[in-house]
């Protein structure tokens, strides 16, 4: 990569921090959470990363974690499991069905953490295209209560914010 | 504060009634029948909707004051603000590990036939395509 190449990476880095920021919509009156977020890429690409298991368990996180794939049937009606390793002990692990997997366009699962078995979501991610190659995704998860919403939106707690930050500090100094 | 607190702040704010008077109230302290003049509810009504709010923190009333003015607890506003904000964040954090990963599926498709040709003629200035649709 030349000199030049790598400005032009850190610009690009410096754009997608500002014009591609997650948006979150928290409904008073159903419980959702919408999830908004554009990415720089086409709109196949992005829903191969969504669908494909090994291109999947490398971004979805989170960071302390390792996550491997143990079912991925992407086709509707198939299945789906991972769990969640640190230090290779099993931390957590989830599971649903594909409900709809409809290429390039929508994905609709189920999805239940095993340390919660009666809770279930139902969760529809839309890929839109944008102009110039780039891609707006849209996720609404439906709980059936708003206790079940704020456990969910309570569920990365322990994560926290602070590693997340550390995590992109890292990935920015990678992409430098 | 009490995950099941913040789930009741949840639940209180479900009403668009009450979402109403906590907006009436973020302006500043108001009595009952001040609150309820805007609205075809009786006092009784908005007592009712008041004591949910009440009970999920959201709001106080001074017991010793005659006109027990409502009060607004913004601060149990400002943690529901800050939960999203932390959710967002972890979000966030999950979708620029997708960026970079669409970063790199890019590469892989760009080391494709014709950019090996384009790096085996490095002398050539058009062998250099604009990245991905991007303007450079």
């Amino acid at each position: 990569m030349s000199s030049t190449d790598k400005t032009q990476a850190n610009e690009t880095q410096a754009d997608k921090s500002q014009a591609n920021e997650t948006q979150i919509v928290v409904d008073e009156r159903v419980p959702t959470i919408k999830i908004i977020r554009e990415f720089d890429a086409p709109r196949e690409r992005v829903f191969r990363a969504w669908t494909d298991p090994d291109l999947y368990a490398q971004w979805i996180g989170p960071r302390s974690l390792t996550t491997k794939i143990t079912k991925w049937a992407a086709r509707t009606g198939g299945e789906w499991a991972f769990v969640n390793l640190q230090d290779g002990q099993e931390v957590a692990s989830f599971y649903g069905s594909f409900h709809e997997v409809r290429a390039p366009e929508r994905l609709v699962w189920t999805f239940t953490w095993e340390g919660e078995p009666d809770g279930v979501s139902l969760e529809f991610t839309t890929f839109e295209e944008l102009p110039d190659r780039r891609t707006r995704v849209t996720g609404v998860s439906v709980m059936d209560s708003f206790e079940a919403r704020e456990q969910v939106l309570a569920s990365g707690m322990e994560v926290g914010v602070k590693e997340g930050y550390e995590k992109l500090d890292e990935l920015l100094a990678r992409t430098a | 504060m009490a995950r099941d607190q913040l789930s009741r702040a949840f639940a209180a704010l479900a009403d668009p009634t009450r979402r109403d008077l906590v907006a009436r109230l973020s302006l500043g302290d108001a009595t009952v029948g001040e609150l309820a003049a805007p609205y075809r509810l009786t006092p009784q009504a908005i007592s009712k909707h008041l004591k949910v709010l009440e009970e999920a923190g959201l709001v106080t009333r001074r017991r010793d004051a005659q006109r027990r003015p409502v009060h607004l607890e913004a601060e149990v506003l400002d943690q529901m603000t800050a939960w999203i904000e932390r959710y967002r964040a972890q979000a966030e954090e999950r979708f620029r590990r997708l960026d970079a990963l669409l970063d790199r599926m890019a590469a892989e498709e760009d080391a494709s036939p014709d950019r090996m040709t384009a790096e085996e003629a490095p002398s050539h200035e058009d062998g250099h395509r604009p990245e991905r649709g991007k303007q450079s």
